[in-house]
């Protein structure tokens, strides 16, 4: 396949007070397709995206987004965190949170006008959230605090993006809105990176998959490595519990 | 003395006049930064970096063997600033958890200054008397000079903090996505926490080393009950810091024994206690009204609900029906059939009920909103 590589990710380590927790991993992730990063808790998935991001810094190896490192490539990039690292709590509306997704091309200290403010208010739209933007976001509930994340991302207008459990807490509906939006994004040439737990809905939703258990297990079109064997690698033996389904007898 | 007498007395009296100012001055440097402290859920720090500051005074005094504010407070600056950034170091380079990193380093730094005021003590040099007011501070020895530079360093904090308004408040938010977007977060960092040390020594002369603190956390706190935005959050904590000050220089001024410094604490907290009860939105009391008023609503709409479901079987919806059979329905009670009547929605004659039509359709809507959401 001659498509281009948006993410190149070569011999990555990374460790946590010397406790290894992505081992020499080698993954290049082409451009256009919507990707589903899977593993066990703790496998080191959230890590893999924070050191892709530049947020952590790995003991060895090599990130290029685009050929360059991500330093260059910042405006390329969006990123919904996990829900659960920020604090809902913090004093602020949805709508604010949106514009926060302005921030990284204002630059410091540039204050965001009204060019920022629209994109927000269309991003907010795009979720179904328009009606909460001036909701404190303590009073959202875990999917719609879900829907402002991606709404923050959206506003960056980026070429990648990655996503740390955009379906977590989110009901059948609210998935189902957001998988449409990642479809959408990748219908517009976009690289979509998605860190999942759900097996069941994996073919649904994706078109391209990564095993991850501190090493690559493997990565490539869903439809030809999403089988038993990359599972089982992955997840163990019992990894059908998972996928909640019986085992065949 | 009355309390125009009072005001009188701040105008004219150049000495409580001062007083009043820095005090005020330094409620508002308190509140705007404590706030930071707050949402970052650092309460510890101020208490670790103002117990760190100590021995940098007694350092100061050593070395300069003469009683010079100035002198002190830069000896107070270092000290808190070499606190600060050992407890950062402590945090990021070991496995320690936060709090205890700060534990250490106050007990550390606050040993060591303790050592160092029983030795200044042992000394017989006659300057040494008044450096123990550190500890719980005296508002009486602010001068002048003081009160400027106070005012100065809080405008300059102020013009930081719009400066770089949106930059803090995303990396207090999420700090990790201010990174990605090619935000220093470890200097916004460094910045407020710089600040919050300076706070904390240009208060140990006033408010002193032990309830430093509180004055930092305490308006923060108390104003982040009114407001669920960060810009009012902050203006409120520095009014409620500068009220504290104002205030409690009052009452202490006008009552003998009662230290500075300690009175504006105890003011401070009085906000807190008011805040966490009386907010409109966070507080208990109006939690507790809201919660009785959301069960009387749901009370009478079950009954509501259970009257449309027998007057909807009927082709008059305002045929009358014995008020025997609500009984055993557990929403009911007679106030509750009372409030309906109030409302307009039943009327009673004698022993009998029968839904108005107008009740019938609020309740045909509760029913309808009802099936509606758990379809959903
Ligand atoms: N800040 C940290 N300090 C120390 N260890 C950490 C830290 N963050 C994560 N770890 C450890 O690193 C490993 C990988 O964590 P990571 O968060 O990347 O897992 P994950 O695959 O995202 O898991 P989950 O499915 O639970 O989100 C885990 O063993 C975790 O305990
Ligand atoms: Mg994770």
């Amino acid at each position: 396949m001659s498509r281009k590589i948006a993410v190149q990710i070569d011999d990555l380590t990374v460790a946590y007070n010397y406790k290894p927790v992505l081992w020499d991993i080698d993954l290049s992730i082409p451009e256009g397709v919507l990707m589903a990063i899977v593993g066990p808790n703790g496998a080191g998935k959230s890590t893999l995206i924070k050191s892709i991001l530049d947020i952590i810094k790995p003991i060895a190896g090599s990130v290029k987004i685009y050929g360059k490192p991500y330093k260059k490539q910042r405006a390329l990039v969006a990123y919904v965190p996990q829900k659960g690292s920020v604090d809902w709590d913090f004093p602020t509306t949805a709508f604010d949170v949106v514009m926060m997704g302005t921030y990284g091309s204002l630059g410091w200290i540039k204050r965001p006008g009204q060019k920022e403010k629209k994109a927000a208010l269309e991003a907010l739209e795009k979720v179904g959230m328009l009606s909460f933007r001036n909701r404190q976001i303590s009073q959202l509930s875990g999917g719609q605090q879900q829907r402002v994340f991606l709404a923050r991302a959206l506003v960056q207008n980026a070429a990648i993006y990655f996503m740390d459990e955009p379906f977590q807490g989110v009901d059948a509906t609210t998935e189902k809105a957001i998988i449409n939006i990642l479809k959408a994004l990748r219908k517009a040439g976009k690289t979509v990176i998605v860190v999942h737990h759900d097996l069941q809905t994996v073919p649904e939703y994706f078109d391209w998959v990564t095993f991850l258990n501190v090493k690559k297990i493997a990565t490539g079109p869903v439809k030809d490595i999403f089988n038993d064997d990359n599972l089982t690698k992955t997840y163990g033996i019992n990894y059908k519990v998972a996928l909640n389904q019986h085992p065949s007898p | 003395m009355r309390l125009y007498e009072y005001i009188e007395l701040v105008f004219t009296d150049y000495t409580l006049r001062t007083i009043t100012l820095g005090t005020a001055v330094l409620g508002a440097i308190c509140g705007m930064l404590g706030s930071f402290a707050v949402l970052r859920k650092q309460s510890l720090l101020g208490d670790a970096i103002s117990h760190a500051a100590l021995p940098g005074i007694a350092i100061a005094f050593l070395i300069t063997e003469t009683k010079n504010s100035n002198a002190f407070l830069l000896g107070a600056l270092i000290s808190g600033l070499i606190g600060s950034f050992w407890i950062r170091g402590i945090i990021t380079k070991t496995k320690l958890k936060s709090d205890t990193a700060l534990g250490l380093i106050l007990s550390l730094f606050f040993g060591f200054g303790m050592l160092l005021l029983t030795y200044i003590q042992k000394m017989p040099n006659a300057n040494q008397a008044g450096l123990e007011n550190y500890l719980f501070g005296q508002a009486a020895t602010l001068l002048a000079s003081d009160v400027w530079m106070m005012a100065i360093i809080t405008g300059i904090c102020f013009c930081v903090l719009l400066l770089f308004w949106k930059e803090l408040k995303l990396s207090v938010f999420d700090a990790d996505y201010a990174k990605t977007l090619g935000f220093n977060t470890q200097f916004l960092d460094i910045l407020i926490t710089a600040f919050i040390v300076i706070a904390i020594v240009l208060g140990l002369q006033t408010v002193g080393v032990v309830l430093m603190s509180a004055m930092l956390l305490a308006p923060a706190a108390a104003a982040r009950q009114w407001t669920n935005s960060l810009a009012i959050m902050i203006t409120l904590a520095a009014i409620f810091g500068a009220t504290s000050g104002v205030v409690g220089t009052a009452i202490s001024a006008t009552h003998e024994h009662l230290s500075t410094g300690p009175v504006i604490v105890l003011i401070a907290a009085v906000f807190v206690g008011i805040s966490f009860i009386a907010s409109p939105s966070r507080g208990l009391l109006f939690r507790e009204i809201r919660f009785r008023k959301n069960r009387n609503d749901l009370q009478l709409h079950k009954t509501l609900s259970f009257m449309y479901n027998i007057a909807k079987d009927h082709e008059d919806i305002t045929h009358p029906h014995a008020i025997k059979i609500l009984n055993n329905f557990q929403g009911f009670t007679k106030r509750s059939l009372q409030k309906l009547e109030d409302k307009n929605y039943v009327s009673i004659q004698g022993t009998m009920w029968s839904l108005t039509p107008e009740g019938y359709q609020t309740a045909a809507n509760l029913y309808n909103q009802l099936s509606h959401i758990n379809d959903e």
